[in-house]
Order: C-alpha cells, then structure tokens, then sequence
C-alpha cells in the first residue's frame, strides 16, 4: 500500500476469477460478492457447502470459490437437507430464483422452513425465468408481459404473485426471514447486514433462514440497467415491502 | 452375532443398512414397505443416526442427494409410485456419481394399483428409468437372507463405482417373515472419507458435485466416463444362480420371488423324472447375457421359459440373449397375484406336450 494511501476495496478471493455468463446489468454479481464477503467475514469458507439449483442461478457453479453441489430444479432445500443432517458441522447454503423456489420448489422449500432445518437460503426474486427465456414465474408482477403471459398477467386467469417471506414467516421453523434488495447502495449495504443475520442464524442453531433479495433481469424485462433498478423503486417494492419478517429470539 | 432370528422382509433389510455402518435414511411413507421406515425411526436414534420422514419421495430421493454428496452411507426404502417419483433425483445422482442404496418394495401398477406383489419396474431399473443416458446397478434378492446379504454388498458397490444400486424387492420379499442371520456388522467409523465428497473446502481443490455441463464436448466427455464404467461394471459384477441346470433340458428363467417358486416347481418336476432347471439372474442389470447366452448354446436343452409378475419384461432381456437358438416361452401373472409352483409346472407340462405333438 502506498504510502498515505487508504485501501477502500477489495475483491473477495472467494469468487473464483473467470468471466461470468450473466447478461449486462444483471444483479446476480452483486449479490455473489455479499455472499462471499459475509462467509469471508464469519471465516466460514474451510466449512461451507453451497447448493446451486436450476435457473440462471445454475452458472454459479463455477463461480465460487468453497464446495459447491448442483442440484436439480427446486430441490435446493431437500439436498441441503440431506448435506446439513448428515454433517451437521458444515455450514450450508441454498441459491434458488424464483421460479426455483416459489414455483416447482414449493413443496421443498415449505417443509425445509417448517422443520426448522439449520440451512440459509438465499432467493434472488426477479419475478421473471431468466434462463429460460423470460417465461412468467410465480412472482411476476399484475400486469407485467412476458413470453408466457404476452397480454400480462391477470390475476383471474395466472393467480397472484406469490409473497414467500410472508408465507413462511407463518411457520414456526424459520428463525429468520427478510426481504432484501440490490437496486442502490443503501439496499445492497441493508442486504448484505440481512445475509449475515441469516448465516448467523445457522451459526447459533437457531433454525432455518432465509433471505429474499429483489433482483433485476433487464434483457427479459426489455430494459436498460439502470431503468430495471428504478423499476425496482417504482413498482416491485410497492407489492413485495422490505423488511425483517421473522427474527428469532437471540438473533 | 450370526445367531438366526425370525424378522419381517422390510425390517430385516433396514437392520442390515444399520449393520452396514449406514446411518441416514430419508424417506416417505407408503405401502408395503412402511415398516422399514417405522423400524428406521425407532433403530436410528439408537445408534446415533437419522431418519427423517420427507415430503415426498421427490425430496426423499434429493435428500439422499444432498447425503452422498458427503461421501455418507444413505439409504431410503419405496415402493413402485414413489419410486417413480425417485426417477428425476436417480437420474442426478447417476450424472453426478454418487454412491446411494434404494430399495424398491414394488407393487401391482400401473398407477395406484394394488399393494400386492409384482415385477412390474423391471424396465425403470434396469434401463435407466429417469432421463438421459445411465445406468442402475440393479440386486434382486429371492430371500429374505439374501435381501440382507445384498444390501451390504449394494453399499460397497455403490462406493466402489459411486452409482446408485437398486435393490428391486417386492412385496412379498418386504412382507413375509424368515429367519435371517447378520453375518457382519460395520462401524461407520471404519469406512474410508472419500475425496471425492463435498465437506468443505480445507487444504484441497474445491469440490463440485455437478452433472451439469453446457458445452457438447464436455459432456460428451463426461458422458464417456460413466459409459466406461458401465463396461466395467458389466464385466465384473455379474451375479447369477444355476440351479441344477447342468443336466437340464428345459430352463426355466426367473428373479425374485418367482425365482423362488420356480425353485420349488424344479424340485417337484425333478421328483417326476423331468429334467427341468432354473436360471436366476441375481443382478438384472448388469444381466448375465453371457452365461444365458452361452447356456443357450448347449445341443441338449429343448427351450426356455420365463415366468415373471408382469406382461414380460425381463424376457426382452432373456430373448436378447437366447436370440433364435432356442424357443423362449412366457407366463407372467399381474394385480399383485403371485402363482404356485403347480400352476409353473402346468405351463410347463402344457408345453412340453404343444412341442412333442408339433
């Protein structure tokens, strides 16, 4: 370090240093980078196991630096399960989208949160398939067209979009549950703060955790960067309200 | 410890998973192997191990996923409906080479079906039975003492290869008694860590437990290293009974519970003066086309006939291997109905005089 020089950043060596797939003004990078620093910072890299389902989520494989298992579409939660109750000394992560964990992973996902399972979750919600092809989930906005809803969707022939941190919070398991954000630096800071909460949940045993951070998909929402950000602001927010919704006793 | 005790088919082999130093099963209720489960909820807490009741067989089969991904010993018990919904994880951990045992309690299909007996999941073991392009060593125990013998031999081959290994039960096998004996007992402790297994990144190369690869060569490559070891497989893990076969004109081919009439049907038509023998694939995948096919050989046998609970699956299998040398015959019963070594005979005896008259 140069002398009267002040070292601001620095890249987590967690992320492994290859190119990534995600498309331009994707968020998935910036959440990477919480995720790697949070287990920096709690010095968990040596006794992490990450799980990557199906999605966009799926290119993470190579993106990480500690063990990783791919697991196959929405079953995140079950496998995580399986890795947890069989060795209870490592510490284990889910990284589900939408469609993952709210759609063909519900079952998995509401019964890993009920049983109170010791793993942390990570559901990057931008209410859209990335991967597919811009398909609608089940977090897709009122309205919002996509390739499977082209005149939007309307609640009496698509239902509603589905609020999982909600929904769970009814459980007894989850220890800890909260919505998140990454569309400003005040959100990414308040993100980042909710991944450690969540990792520290597992940490101290307290039972399940999970953390929703709304994410953008500009190529399938048809926008810039920085509009898909503001879109976040403007409408995603409204229906899907940040927050902490459960937060166990001695968290 | 080898002394003999009386136990339930479903019991019995969940005692021989814990013998064999395995220590997690996950599963989902349903008939008629329930009482492996409820044997494991009661055994596991005993012996410091889990059992945990999933969702759904689809979790069940991912939580054994997530398990073996450890490099652990994981087991869970089914039968046919939630085996089926068991296909999607099988076909993962192939892809990905994990080591798993199953254990296939199957019952009369299609659909709900009935809760009795069948053979009816012959072809979704053997040929693969969820998407892409693998294989399932497949064990079909015709004892209980064989059905325990087998499981921990299914564990080791299950490692040794890191495949799943199916051991296709059915619900006669899970629901009657017989004496059995424990031959061996594993500490989980003496069984080898393996490299191979995600339990943290410390003073090694990351592990990544994947069969997900986009780039055509690459899987292509991937692909070509399960194929190999499917060769290997096929030549040395081979496993078949000859019962008083060598003498015989008339070979009767079955597995299973079949089998172990056909057993009795040999023995009572061998009393009459018939020279009537039984061939008993042990596994039906890989499934002894050389020893079939080289029986199939011999000038003095007439023909073979295969009986099975289903339409006919293994007999594709059988005529595969016989090819046109000798006529290959079929009686298969369905619903959960089992038939009596009389009823083989008659089949028999019917054939034995169609071929004499023609």
């Amino acid at each position: 370090m140069p002398e009267g020089k002040r070292q601001l950043f620095k890249v987590t060596p967690l992320l492994t240093n290859i190119s990534r797939g995600f498309c331009p003004g994707c968020t998935h990078g910036i959440i990477h980078r919480l995720l790697c620093e949070v287990i920096e910072e709690l010095n968990l890299f040596e006794k992490t196991v990450i799980i990557i389902p199906v999605g966009c989520s799926t290119l993470s494989v190579d993106y990480f630096e500690f063990d990783t298992i791919q697991a196959a579409h929405g079953r995140a939660p079950a496998v995580a399960t399986g890795v947890k109750r069989a060795r209870p000394d490592l510490f284990v992560c889910t990284y589900q989208g939408d469609g993952d964990l709210a759609s063909i992973g519900t079952a998995e996902i509401v019964h890993a949160a009920n049983r109170g399972e010791s793993i942390s979750v990570i559901f990057v919600n931008n209410g859209i398939y990335g991967m597919t092809g811009g398909q609608m989930a089940p977090t897709t906005l009122i309205g919002w067209k996509t390739e499977t809803s082209p005149y939007g969707r309307d609640p009496k022939r698509e239902g509603y979009p589905i609020r999982m941190c909600e929904m769970l919070s009814q459980l007894n398991g989850p220890a800890y549950i909260a919505r998140a954000a990454v569309n400003n630096p005040k959100n990414v800071l308040a993100t980042k703060r909710a991944i450690k909460k969540a990792f520290t949940a597992q940490l101290k045993g307290l039972g399940f955790s999970m953390v929703e951070i709304l994410s953008t998909c500009p190529t399938n929402w048809g926008m810039n960067a920085v509009s898909a950000l503001k879109r976040i602001d403007n409408e995603v927010i409204n229906y899907y309200p940040l927050g902490e919704y459960k937060v166990a006793e001695g968290l | 410890m080898s002394e003999k005790i009386l136990m339930k088919g479903a019991e019995a082999f969940a005692e021989a998973a814990i013998k064999a130093g395995c220590r997690l099963f996950f599963g989902y209720p349903i008939t008629p192997q329930n009482e492996a489960p409820g044997y494991m909820a009661k055994r596991m807490p005993e012996v410091g191990g889990v059992f945990l009741q999933a969702e759904s067989e689809v979790a069940a089969i991912n939580m054994l996923y997530g398990a073996a991904s450890t490099g652990s010993r994981v087991i869970t018990s089914s039968s046919s409906p939630g085996i089926s919904l068991m296909q999607e994880g099988l076909s993962y951990i192939a892809g990905a080479q994990l080591p798993v045992v199953v254990v296939n309690v199957m019952r009369a299909g299609p659909g709900l079906g009935g809760i009795g007996p069948s053979q009816g999941d012959y072809f979704q073991a053997t040929k693969g039975g969820g998407h892409g392009d693998y294989r399932v060593i497949t064990f079909a125990p015709s004892s209980l003492q064989e059905q325990i013998d087998l499981i921990f031999d299914a564990f080791e081959l299950a490692e040794k290869y890191r495949n799943p290994v199916i051991i296709l039960s059915d619900g006669l096998l899970g629901q009657i008694m017989e004496a059995v004996e424990f031959k061996r007992e594993i500490n989980p402790k003496d069984i080898p860590s393996k490299e191979w297994a995600a339990t943290g990144r410390k003073n090694r190369e990351k592990v990544l437990i994947n069969s997900f690869n986009l780039d055509p060569d690459g899987l292509e490559k991937d692909n070509s290293v399960l194929r190999k070891k499917y060769e290997e497989i096929k030549k040395n893990e081979v496993r078949v009974e000859n019962f008083l076969t060598d003498d015989a004109s008339i070979i009767i081919v079955a597995y299973g519970t079949v089998a172990r009439i056909c057993k009795t049907a040999v023995q009572m038509m061998r009393e009459e003066g018939f020279k009537v023998g039984l061939f008993r694939p042990i596994t039906l995948w890989p499934f002894p086309e050389k020893e079939l096919s080289n029986l199939s050989k011999r000038e003095d046998i007439r023909f073979f006939y295969d009986f099975e609970l289903s339409f006919g699956q293994m007999l594709e299998d059988v005529r595969l291997s016989v090819a046109d040398r000798k006529p290959v015959y079929f009686y298969g019963r369905t619903g959960g109905n089992v038939p009596s070594p009389t009823e083989i005979i008659d089949k028999i005896k019917e054939m034995i005089t169609e071929e004499t008259n023609a």
